[in-house]
């Protein structure tokens, strides 16, 4: 099991990959939309990355409600939990 | 009523052999060729194996979240823009902080392809097929539509007058300035970035291309051969073009309006004619009537006769008809007048850039006009008996005085596209 840190940093990866933002600015509390500049054609981006790295699925349905990276963490922790 | 005038004010480009213009105007004036065997695993089976591709990887220039949005001939088309429009001495986007005196509503985009974002359409299939349809990119429409670099453009120039992208195969480059000048004349914008792109350098074209006996086989068999010598327009071992990428882009402006803002102001664009053959969907007509015709357009709407014609800069893209048939129509088209006049073909060196061709070979005969010197073209070793015009191997300065020159462009389905430009 992928300790919250761990998700958090594979998914700033992805993050700075898509749409270029800094790393470290990818912490728990931030808004993809507000803070990290990321629209929503980026956001399903980021979405099927993190389904492949974390071997998760997530719901088209479930997207609207990961408004901030700690939202995207726990969904991908609860995920794997499953 | 008085014809607006219509002024060069920008130029850039991107192509086989330079990422600017200063390095493509010393790479044509020099005769260097920039096709090269593609060094890619995907080449080994394809019965052609070189191509001209882009000198300077985009992606090197580009901002790289930025340019994984954008498909490879927006890529490149972006690179041309943004040369061009530093180039014209602007130094942000219509109506920003930084051009806050350029109205955008006023500003247009005129920005061809042939055919569209093609590399994205075909990745995006393989991902499809290989891993699923949840793998299709969300951005691989707003990158695969053929106006994506236009629309690119605009959004980096801050244009809110017409945003088009004319599309006509190899005569696209050429008919999006053609239309960049109506842009003008009508009223409906002062400043126009016009040029053509294209990125078609996949297996799938290229085995389409040679499947259709288009591309030239030469130095892509077991023999091998040089590479740099196959683009050969006019000589009588031509055997097919060989397939190029990259773009042309020119800022054209309203006479008035690259006045009053001080522009250095490179040459006049002086009109253009568009014509269809209405005879093959591919094959050129034999005796090169519709492209005569669009030749005899462009100096109608010029104002001007073919004894100022001093320079050409022709399609002749190495394929054994379609070379001959431009001659018949320089000779049908201008006369007696065709013996002072210095015919070029760049793609002798740059391979055949399809809808980005006609918009390089206009950067180019800007710069001819410019410097008063006509590009050489390479690999000329045997004249064809049927082709009688000064086509000369080396550089070749044109004559003192305002001059002239036409840059020709056709395309399959039978267009044809030919615009003046003249010294200003």
């Amino acid at each position: 099991m992928a300790t919250t840190e761990e998700i958090r940093t594979q998914l700033a990866d992805i993050v700075n990959e898509v749409a270029g933002v800094d790393t470290s600015d990818v912490q728990l509390d931030k808004s993809f939309v507000d803070d990290l500049d990321v629209d929503s054609l980026s956001m399903v981006e980021v979405v099927v990355a993190a389904e492949e790295a974390f071997g998760v699925t997530i719901p088209d349905s479930e997207v609207k409600n990961l408004k901030t990276v700690g939202d995207a963490v726990s969904f991908i922790e609860n995920a794997q939990a499953a | 009523m008085s014809r607006i005038r219509v002024v060069v004010t920008g130029l850039g480009t991107t192509n086989p052999v330079g990422g600017d213009v200063p390095s493509t105007w010393e790479a044509l004036l020099e005769g260097r060729s920039g096709v090269r065997t593609i060094d890619a695993a995907w080449a080994e089976d394809l019965p052609v194996k070189i191509a001209g591709q882009a000198a300077v990887e985009p992606t090197e220039v580009l901002e790289r979240v930025k340019a994984r949005r954008l498909d490879r001939s927006a890529q490149l088309a972006m690179v041309a823009a943004m040369e061009a429009w530093r180039d014209a001495g602007f130094s942000g986007a219509a109506g920003s902080e930084a051009e806050p005196g350029l109205e955008p509503e006023r500003v247009g985009v005129a920005l061809a392809s042939g055919i569209g974002g093609v590399i994205t359409l075909l990745d995006n299939y393989d991902a499809l097929r290989e891993k699923g349809p949840r793998r299709v990119s969300p951005l691989a429409v707003p990158m695969l539509m053929p106006n994506a670099p236009a629309a690119n453009v605009s959004l980096y120039v801050g244009a809110r007058a017409a945003v088009i992208t004319p599309v006509s195969a190899c005569a696209s480059g050429n008919e999006a300035i053609a239309h960049a000048i109506d842009q003008i004349r009508l009223g409906r914008a002062d400043v126009v970035v016009a040029g053509g792109t294209e990125a078609a350098i996949h297996p799938l074209n290229i085995s389409a291309f040679a499947n259709m006996m288009a591309l030239s086989k030469t130095a892509s068999g077991p023999e091998g051969g040089d590479p740099t010598t196959v683009s050969r327009p006019w000589d009588t071992a031509r055997d097919g073009f060989v397939l190029g990428e990259g773009s042309g882009v020119l800022v054209l402006e309203r006479l008035e309006h690259a006045q009053a803002r001080g522009a250095t102001i490179y040459a006049e664009v002086l009109g253009a004619g568009i014509t269809a053959d209405s005879h093959d969907i591919a094959q050129p007509d034999p005796l090169g009537r519709g492209g005569s015709r669009a030749i005899l357009g462009a100096l109608r709407e010029s104002e001007i006769s073919a004894s100022d014609i001093v320079h050409v800069n022709a399609h002749a893209t190495s394929t054994p008809q379609g070379d001959i048939a431009e001659g018949l129509m320089l000779h049908a088209t201008l006369g007696a007048q065709v013996s002072n006049v210095v015919v070029t073909s760049t793609k002798s060196m740059t391979g055949h850039l399809l809808g980005g061709a006609g918009a390089l070979e206009a950067v180019a005969t800007v710069l001819a006009i410019r410097d008063r010197v006509s590009p050489p073209t390479i690999n000329l070793d045997n004249l064809d008996p049927q082709v009688e015009l000064d086509i000369p191997d080396k550089a070749r300065e044109l004559p003192a005085g305002d001059v002239v020159a036409l840059n020709n462009s056709f395309g399959f389905g039978g267009a044809n596209v030919a615009v003046a430009f003249g010294s200003f």
